[in-house]
C-alpha cells in the first residue's frame, strides 16, 4: 500500500479546502491535525482553522457538540486556511447541519452514511434524511458507509465493536489520504508510535486507516485521486506549528536573547493553556511556571518576580485580564518590565471561550483605572507570535513597563508551516542591572534614562542600592512616596511619553500598494492573511489596492498619521465592533470606515474583497 | 556571608522616611520588635524584601531599609511569592493588615500557606479597618458597631491561627504588640523556619479599635487571659500555673484546675506534632467569651518547601535534558526541508 500503488494517475490540483466535521467525540481534531502534518512535511504550503465546542463532551449527535477542522493545502503561497471548504467530510447528521451551508457550491461531500439513521437525523434536527430529500443536489454527494467497514476491517483484532467504531476517523484519513495522494508512512509509524502502549488500539486504528485507503483505490467512486505539489516555498528548514507553542517558543527565545529567566505565572484558561503546557516542559531552560490559585495572583507573581530580577510573564485570555487589570496598574506605577499575554476570544463575560475575536483591543489600551498606559504588541499569523513575543519582551524589558501582547484564538490554534529563524540573527536583547548609587552615595530608584525614560532596575541582593517601590504615587527621581498635585502631574506626563516615545524604536507601518491606491486596508492581529488575500483578488481583478498592517498598537508607528493621510479611503476591517477605526478616526483624524465581524470565526477573503469593491 | 562579624543596630534598617501611623499605635511597636530583632540576627538588608498590601500595616516596607514593594489590596502573598521563586535566597517577608490578608487576600494567603512558599507572613490583627477609618473587618467579633454595621455586624469572624491551620501552614504562632520579647521570640522562630510561616500579632488601633485586646494583654489579666504555649510542656497559666489544659472525650480543650485534675491531665504541648488536629482543638479556645487566648508558637513542622522543590525540579531538567538549547527547541518535532 503505497500512493504509487494506486494504478489511476492523479490528477493535479492547485490546492483544496477540507473541513473534517464531526461529533466532538468523533476525534476529527486528530484527523485534521494529521492530515496537516503530512501535508506539511510533504512540502504543501498550508493554513488550519480548528472549530470545537465549549463543552468537553456536549450532547453526542447534536449540533451544539459538532467539531471541525479546516485545512487549506496549496502548491502555492496562501494566506488563509479558505474562505468555503470544497471538501466537506460528515461523520454525522449533525456535522452535515452544522457545516453544509459553507460547503462551496458544487463541492464534494463524502459522509458516514451508516450514521444517518433515525436516532441521529432526530438528535440533529433532520424531519427527513437529508441525503434522500434532494436537499444536497448542489453537491457531489458520496456515501461511504465508514463505520460498517471500519468494524469490519476489525472484526478479526477481536476489539470489542463499541471500540472499533472508534477508528472510523482513521478510516476517513485513509480514505481521504487516497484521494489527494498524501504518503502514508508517516501516518503509520504515528500511529504505532501514538498507540505503542495500547495494542488493541493500535492494531484498530491501523485497519481502519489501511481499509479507508484501500477503499479509495478500489471502489471507483472518483475517477482519480487528486495530487497538490508541493509549494515552492522560501529554502530552508520549515515545522508546523500553532500560535500558542510559536508563543511560547518566543518567550524561552526571549529569555535566551536577554539571558534573564524566565517566569510564566498562569491561571488555566481557554485558549491560554496551553501556552502554560508547554512552558512548563522547559525547566531546562531556567523557565519557572507557576499555575497559581487565580489570575490576580498570577499578575502578582509576575510582579514579585520582575523585581527579582526575571522576564515576568503572564499569560491569559480576556476574563484573565479583567482580573489582572489592578495588578497591570501597579506593573505601570512602580515601572517594572512585565508580559502579559492575552490569548483573545469571544467576549463579553464567557462569551465564547473556544473561539476567535479581537474585541479586547479598547482594554489593552485603555481597561485600567487612572492614566495607565501600557504598549500592546499583536502578532499577525501563528508563526508570527513567535517573534512578537519577542518584541513584547524586548520593549517591556528595555522601558521597564508592562507590555500587553494580543494574539487570538484564531492563532492560537491555528497552524501554518514556519521556516525556522537561524537562533544567531534573532535580535540581542541587552539588559543592564543598576550595581553601584546613581546620585551621589544614593540609589534613586525613578532617576531616568534620559532617552527611554526607562528607569534603573537595581536587584535586590545588591549592596547599598536598598529602595521601595509602590502604588502611591511618587517623587521623580527619589521615588519617595509623593502626594505633591505638580509631581503627579508631571509623573503622569512621564509615564505617558515614556510609552509615546517607543514610536522611535519600533519599525514604520509598511504599506503594500504596487499600483498607487486610493484605498487602504488597515489591520491589525490575525486578520493579515485574510485581508493580504482579499487585496490580491481585489488586484487580480484589476483594482488598485494598497494594505498595510499594525504590529504595534500602542504607540502607533511614528509614520502611520502620514500614511493614512495618503489615502482618501481607509478601510478597517477588524473581528470587533470597530475599535482599531475608533483609535485612528481619534488620532489621526481619518474617514476610517469599519468593516467588523464578530460571528466567533476569522473573516473569509471574499467579506473584505467585497467591502473593498464597494468602496472602490 | 563573610567571616567578619558585622554589628548591626536598629537603626541599620530604619529609612530617612517619616513613620506615619497614629500617635499610639501598635504598628510601632511591631517596628521596633522586627527591627530589633534584624539587628540582633545581623539580617542583611540587601537580601531581605519586605513586600504588602494596602493597610495602615502595609505601611511597613516603606519603614524598612530593606527591599520592598507596597503592592495592591490583599495581593502581597503573591507578590511575595513570585520574588521567593525567582529568588529563594533571598529573605522575604509579607506585612499585612486583617483586612488585606483574611479578606480581600484571603485567597492567596491560604494558597501561599498550604504550598508552603518560604515566606515569613506577619499579620497585624487589629479587628478593624484602619485605614478606611473604621469598618468591620473579617475578625471583628459579632455584632460589633461599627461605621458599616450600626446595628452590629453579623458576621462570623475568623480565628486567624485556626484558618492557618486549616490551610495546612508548617509555622503558625501568636503574639501581641504589648509584649515585644513575645514578638521577638515568635519571630525569630519565624524566621528560622524553612517554609511558610504565618505570625498573627494582635494589634492596638487606638484611633478606631481602641483596646480590642485590653481584656487580654493589660498587665494585670495577661497571666489568666493569655497561655503561653512551650514546647514539651503541660499547657497551664494563671499568675500560679494553677489552671491547665486537658482534653475532653470529644478531643476539644477545657480549661481545668491543676489541684483538681492532675498535672498529668494536662495536655502536653508538642509543636511539632504533624497532624494538625490538636494545635487547632488548642486554637479553639479563645473562640469562647471569656477565655484565654493561647499565645506563642502553635506549630512548626517540616514540610517541602515550595521554592526548594521548584529548584530541584529545574537541576533535574537541566541534567536530564542538558542546558536549554533553543535552535534545537524550535526544531524540535517533524521538519522538513526546502531547497
Ligand atoms: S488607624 Fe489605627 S491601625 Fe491605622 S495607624 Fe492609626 S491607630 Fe494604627
Amino acid at each position: 500500500m503505497t500512493p504509487d500503488s494506486t494504478s489511476l494517475k492523479p490528477e493535479p490540483l492547485k490546492q483544496v479546502v477540507i473541513r473534517f466535521a464531526g461529533d466532538s467525540g468523533d476525534g476529527m481534531q486528530l484527523t485534521g491535525d494529521r492530515f496537516t502534518d503530512v501535508s506539511a512535511a510533504f512540502g504543501n504550503d498550508l493554513q488550519t482553522l480548528p472549530n470545537y465546542p465549549a463543552e468537553i463532551r456536549a450532547p453526542a449527535g447534536t449540533v451544539n457538540g459538532v467539531s471541525s477542522f479546516q485545512v487549506q493545502i496549496s502548491d502555492h503561497d496562501i494566506l488563509t486556511p479558505g474562505d468555503l471548504p470544497t471538501v466537506l467530510v460528515a461523520m454525522n447528521p449533525a456535522a452535515l447541519k452544522a457545516n453544509i451551508g459553507e460547503l462551496a457550491p458544487g463541492g464534494t461531500l463524502l459522509v458516514n452514511a451508516d450514521a444517518f439513521e433515525e436516532r441521529n437525523l432526530e438528535k440533529a434536527g433532520y424531519q427527513a434524511s437529508p441525503l434522500e430529500d434532494g436537499s444536497l443536489s448542489a453537491f457531489r454527494v458520496i456515501q461511504v458507509p465508514m463505520t460498517s467497514m471500519t468494524l469490519e476491517a476489525t472484526r478479526e483484532l477481536g476489539v470489542k465493536p463499541r471500540d472499533a467504531e472508534r477508528s472510523k476517523n482513521f478510516f476517513a484519513l485513509g480514505l481521504l489520504s487516497w484521494l489527494y495522494t498524501r504518503p502514508v508512512e508517516p501516518t503509520i509509524a504515528w500511529i504505532e508510535k501514538q498507540f505503542a502502549k495500547r495494542e488493541l488500539v493500535l492494531g484498530a486504528n491501523l485497519a481502519a486507516f489501511k481499509a479507508g485507503y484501500n477503499f479509495g483505490d478500489t471502489a471507483e467512486l472518483w475517477e482519480h485521486p487528486y495530487e497538490i505539489a508541493p509549494a515552492s516555498l522560501a529554502p530552508g528548514t520549515y515545522r508546523q506549528i500553532t500560535g500558542n507553542l510559536a508563543t511560547a517558543y518566543g518567550f524561552v527565545a526571549a529569555g535566551y536573547l536577554s539571558k534573564l529567566p524566565v517566569t510564566y505565572a498562569s491561571y488555566p484558561i481557554t485558549p491560554a493553556s496551553d501556552v502554560l503546557h508547554e512552558l512548563s516542559k522547559h525547566k531546562n531552560f531556567g523557565v519557572r511556571t507557576l499555575q497559581c490559585e487565580d489570575e490576580i495572583s498570577a499578575a502578582g507573581v509576575a510582579i514579585g518576580a520582575a523585581f527579582a530580577g526575571h522576564l515576568a510573564v503572564t499569560g491569559t485570555s480576556g476574563p484573565g485580564v479583567d482580573l489582572k487589570s489592578e495588578a497591570m496598574g501597579l506593573a505601570v506605577m512602580v515601572e517594572l518590565p512585565m508580559v502579559v499575554l492575552d490569548v483573545q476570544r469571544g467576549g463579553p463575560s464567557t462569551g465564547l471561550p473556544t473561539k476567535t475575536e479581537q474585541a479586547d483591543l479598547m482594554l489593552a489600551m485603555y481597561g485600567r483605572h487612572g492614566e495607565a498606559p501600557m504598549p500592546i504588541v499583536a502578532a499577525a499569523t501563528p508563526s508570527d507570535c513567535f517573534d512578537a513575543a519577542i518584541e513584547a519582551s524586548r520593549i517591556a524589558l528595555k522601558y521597564r513597563t508592562p507590555v500587553l501582547l494580543l494574539t487570538d484564538g484564531y492563532l492560537a490554534n491555528g497552524a501554518e508551516p514556519w521556516l525556522l529563524p537561524d537562533v544567531e540573527s534573532l535580535p540581542e536583547i541587552s539588559v543592564e542591572f543598576q550595581t553601584e548609587p546613581n546620585h551621589g552615595d544614593d540609589y534613586w530608584p525613578y532617576l531616568r534614562d534620559p532617552e527611554t525614560l526607562a528607569r534603573p532596575w537595581a536587584l535586590p541582593g545588591t549592596p547599598g542600592l536598598m529602595h521601595r517601590v509602590g502604588g502611591i504615587e511618587k517623587q521623580d527621581g527619589t521615588g519617595n512616596v509623593n502626594y505633591d498635585p505638580v509631581n503627579h502631574e508631571t509623573m503622569m506626563h512621564l509615564r505617558q511619553a515614556k510609552v509615546a516615545g517607543i514610536a522611535a524604536d519600533i519599525a514604520p507601518v509598511e504599506v503594500d500598494d504596487p499600483d498607487g491606491a486610493e484605498l487602504l486596508v488597515l489591520g491589525w492581529g490575525s486578520t493579515w492573511g485574510v485581508a493580504q488575500q482579499a487585496v490580491r483578488q481585489a488586484r487580480a481583478a484589476g483594482h488598485k489596492v494598497a494594505h498595510a498592517h499594525l504590529r504595534h498598537l500602542n504607540p502607533f508607528p511614528a509614520n502611520l498619521g502620514e500614511v493614512l493621510a495618503r489615502y482618501p479611503k481607509v478601510l478597517v476591517p477588524e473581528m470587533n465592533l470597530g475599535q482599531l477605526s475608533r483609535l485612528v478616526r481619534a488620532e489621526y483624524l481619518v474617514d476610517a470606515k469599519s468593516l467588523t465581524k464578530v460571528q466567533g470565526l476569522p473573516f473569509r477573503a471574499s467579506e473584505i474583497e467585497n467591502a473593498i469593491l464597494e468602496m472602490i | 556571608m563573610s567571616e567578619q562579624a558585622v554589628t548591626f543596630t536598629r537603626k541599620d534598617y530604619q529609612t530617612d522616611q517619616e513613620v506615619r501611623w497614629c500617635p499610639g499605635c501598635g504598628d510601632y511597636s511591631i517596628l521596633a520588635a522586627v527591627q530589633l530583632l534584624f539587628a540582633e540576627q545581623g539580617i542583611q538588608p540587601e537580601n531581605t524584601v519586605f513586600v504588602s498590601g494596602i493597610g495602615c500595616a502595609a505601611r511597613f516596607p516603606y519603614y524598612m531599609e530593606t527591599y520592598g514593594i507596597h503592592s495592591i489590596h490583599g495581593r502581597a502573598p503573591a507578590v511575595a511569592t513570585g520574588v521567593k521563586l525567582a529568588r529563594p535566597e533571598l529573605d522575604v517577608w509579607v506585612i499585612g493588615g486583617d483586612g488585606d490578608m483574611l479578606s480581600i487576600g484571603g485567597n492567596h494567603l491560604i494558597h501561599a500557606l498550604r504550598r508552603n512558599v518560604g515566606l515569613k507572613i506577619v499579620m497585624f490583627n487589629n479587628q478593624i479597618y484602619g485605614l478606611t477609618k473604621g469598618q468591620y473587618s473579617p475578625t471583628s467579633e459579632q455584632g460589633k458597631i461599627t461605621k458599616s454595621s450600626p446595628f452590629g455586624s453579623i458576621d462570623q469572624p475568623f480565628n486567624p491561627v485556626s484558618l492557618a491551620l486549616g490551610a495546612e501552614a508548617t509555622f503558625i504562632a501568636r503574639a501581641h504588640d504589648m509584649d515585644r520579647k513575645l514578638m521577638m521570640d515568635v519571630l525569630r522562630r519565624a524566621h528560622e523556619h524553612e517554609g511558610a510561616a504565618f505570625v498573627e500579632i494582635y494589634q492596638n488601633c487606638n484611633v478606631f479599635n481602641d483596646g480590642a485586646f485590653e481584656g487580654l494583654t493589660a498587665k494585670d489579666v495577661r497571666a489568666d487571659m493569655l497561655i503561653d504555649l512551650k514546647h514539651g510542656e503541660p499547657i497551664r497559666f494563671g499568675a500560679e500555673g494553677e489552671k491547665g489544659v486537658a482534653l475532653n472525650e470529644f478531643g476539644e480543650c477545657v480549661i481545668v484546675d491543676v489541684a483538681e485534675v492532675g498535672v498529668d491531665r494536662l495536655l502536653v504541648h508538642d509543636e511539632h506534632r504533624y497532624d494538625p488536629t490538636l494545635a487547632f482543638a488548642i486554637s479553639r479556645l479563645a473562640e469562647h467569651p471569656g477565655m484565654p487566648t493561647p499565645v506563642g508558637v502553635f506549630r512548626d513542622v517540616a514540610r517541602p518547601v515550595y521554592e526548594v522543590q521548584s529548584q530541584q525540579q529545574l537541576a533535574l531538567a537541566s541534567e536530564r535534558d542538558g542546558a536549554g538549547d533553543l535552535a534545537k527547541l524550535i526544531a524540535s518535532g517533524s521538519t522538513w526541508t526546502v531547497n
